[in-house]
């Protein structure tokens, strides 16, 4: 056997969490594992659960297969082996039981021909709704994330952070049960982060969200998530899982807090492990 | 109000017009000093009573040609567009067409035009062929360049919503390839006009319809240059309208989101 175990009994903590709660989990990723096309093993075989209205966090060092796990779980790519289930279904089910996906790119990926309000309307057009019942919906996504006053405006008009704001109000257009966002906030200057932060986390917390979120930030890890995974590279596997007991919705006096502080050293010691380990790690 | 040399549009219009008005002047000037023979080289007086003279004659000339012009332009917007669709529909379609079209792009018209000319018996219709030739390859390449230069964060949205083929064409193909076929326009408007007039001089003295180029080489014929240079002048003008027409037009659709049309806003 060549498994790697995590170093924290991950999989009882899982079955913990579903069973605690009556209702299946959002998403169960069975021993799937990811060899690419070049032999390289982007992750080893992992088991995950992850809860209805959970927002779970995937952290750690570069080629650690975060954005490739995020990727499994939005039926992106396929597991080289091991399967995954959504609902306790396979992928087909999802939309078949009105369920909804949404994924966040690095990038904002909005339509520069189109205007902000056509660019979240894009996937209901997707759905072929019909204009008189989508337009409300837009609207609301589109007051939803502050941007009212700029849904006449072309994606060039808008400044990054707000660029990013259409983007996330595109995914929420459609309300979907579960958001996976890869970096999202990546690129933005550290002021403008905080703040769609403190949006995303009482967005997510209101339409009882489940997200799956990867990052690279530590503060935005145990700001937003009330879980995190802290995932090591070469091959790609969790390495430690980390529980935010903090209540949401969250503001800027968690962020002051002593335990904000204290979640946050923890955290980074656990990369710093995380990214040795990485180098150290994997198939002789 | 602002200063009228403060006027970006009124700078733009102006500065080049110029620099025209004052070439004309010199030379206009410089070679009645020179005492320069009218058959030799025509000042801009000359050419202007030229205007007066063979108005009539030049002005049926220039429609000649301008329909021709036009008429390939159409054609070759409509054939393009259309082989562009199909080459981005399949790879296969593509590589086994493409070099047929570089092919047809780089044959000289004025080495087919002749044959042309020998088998289609309409002339108008032949020479419309010979400028739809010329024309068509920018059309084709950029148009095909530009429908598979699809944003690939935009492209994966639009699979993760298992948008349909027809969908991404229309919403995410066709927008993106616009600034593209605009470029091609541009430049296939001025080769339709140049194949036009290459092909009407192939063409020679067809005797009915007989556009510039046929005003041209029967000025040569008698001399009388600034005649010459009045067919010249109304063909450098089709050429600048055409082109400042395509600008228009691309302006006019891409100006609020393409970066390449945008307003300078300070």
């Amino acid at each position: 056997m060549t498994v790697l175990l995590p170093l924290e009994p991950l999989d009882e903590r899982a079955k913990q969490m579903t069973t605690a709660d009556d209702r299946p989990p959002a998403v169960e990723v069975l021993s799937a594992e990811k060899v690419f096309a070049n032999g390289a093993r982007g992750l080893a075989p992992i088991d995950l659960a992850v809860a209805e209205g959970e927002f779970l966090t995937l952290i750690g060092p570069s080629g650690c297969g975060k954005s490739t796990l995020l990727k499994l779980i939005a039926n992106l790519i396929e597991p080289s082996d091991g399967r995954l289930l959504w609902w306790r279904g396979d992928f087909k089910q999802v939309g078949q039981e009105g369920r909804r996906l949404a994924f966040v790119f690095q990038e904002p990926t909005l339509m520069p021909w189109a205007r902000v309000e056509a660019n979240v309307r894009l996937p209901l057009e997707f759905a072929n709704m019909p204009r008189a019942i989508a337009d409300p919906k837009v609207a609301d996504a589109i007051a939803r994330v502050g941007l009212s006053a700029f849904n006449r405006h072309f994606p060039r008009q808008l400044s990054g952070g707000m660029k990013m704001r259409v983007s996330i109000a595109r995914a929420l257009v459609t309300s979907p049960n579960l958001l996976l966002m890869d970096e999202p906030f990546g690129a933005l200057d550290e002021f403008t982060r905080n703040r769609l932060d403190d949006d995303l986390v009482n967005l997510s917390w209101e339409r009882k969200l489940t997200t799956v979120f990867v990052t690279h930030s530590i503060y935005e890890a145990v700001f937003l998530s009330t879980r995190i995974i802290v995932m090591a590279a070469n091959p790609g596997r969790i390495f430690r899982v980390m529980t935010i007991d903090h209540p949401q919705p969250r503001d800027q006096g968690f962020r002051d807090s002593p335990r904000f502080a204290a979640y946050c050293r923890e955290l980074s010691t656990w990369l710093a492990e995380a990214s040795l380990q990485s180098v150290a790690g994997g198939e002789k | 109000m602002k200063p009228l040399l403060d006027s970006e549009a009124f700078v733009r219009i102006a500065a080049p017009l110029a620099v025209g008005v004052v070439l004309f002047a010199v030379w206009e000037i410089g070679f009645r000093l020179a005492a320069v023979p009218v058959y030799l080289f025509p000042k801009p007086s000359d050419i202007f009573n030229s205007f007066l003279q063979h108005g009539p004659s030049l002005l049926r000339a220039l429609l000649v040609t301008l329909r021709v012009t036009l008429q390939a332009f159409v054609a070759a917007v409509v054939l393009g567009t259309l082989i562009a669709f199909m080459f981005v529909q399949s790879r296969a379609i593509e590589v086994s067409l493409f070099p047929y079209a570089v092919l047809l792009q780089v044959t000289p018209v004025v080495a087919i035009a002749p044959l042309i000319i020998i088998l289609v018996k309409n002339t108008q219709l032949s020479l419309t062929i010979c400028a739809t030739l010329v024309a068509l390859f920018p059309i084709i390449s950029n148009t095909t360049l530009g429908l598979r230069s699809v944003d690939p964060g935009l492209a994966s949205f639009f699979r993760m919503n298992r948008a349909s083929r027809f969908k991404t064409l229309v919403k995410l193909r066709i927008p993106g390839a616009l600034p593209y076929f605009f470029g091609g326009l541009r430049i296939s408007s001025g080769l339709a006009l140049i194949g036009a007039v290459v092909a009407e001089f192939v063409a020679g003295t067809g005797g009915r319809s007989s556009g510039l180029a046929y005003e041209i080489l029967d000025a040569g014929f008698s001399l009388d240059i600034p005649r010459m240079f009045a067919a010249l002048f109304l063909i450098t003008l089709t050429g600048v309208l055409l082109f400042a027409a395509m600008v228009a037009l691309s302006q006019f659709v891409l100006s609020d989101w393409h970066d390449s049309e945008t307003r300078t806003e300070t």
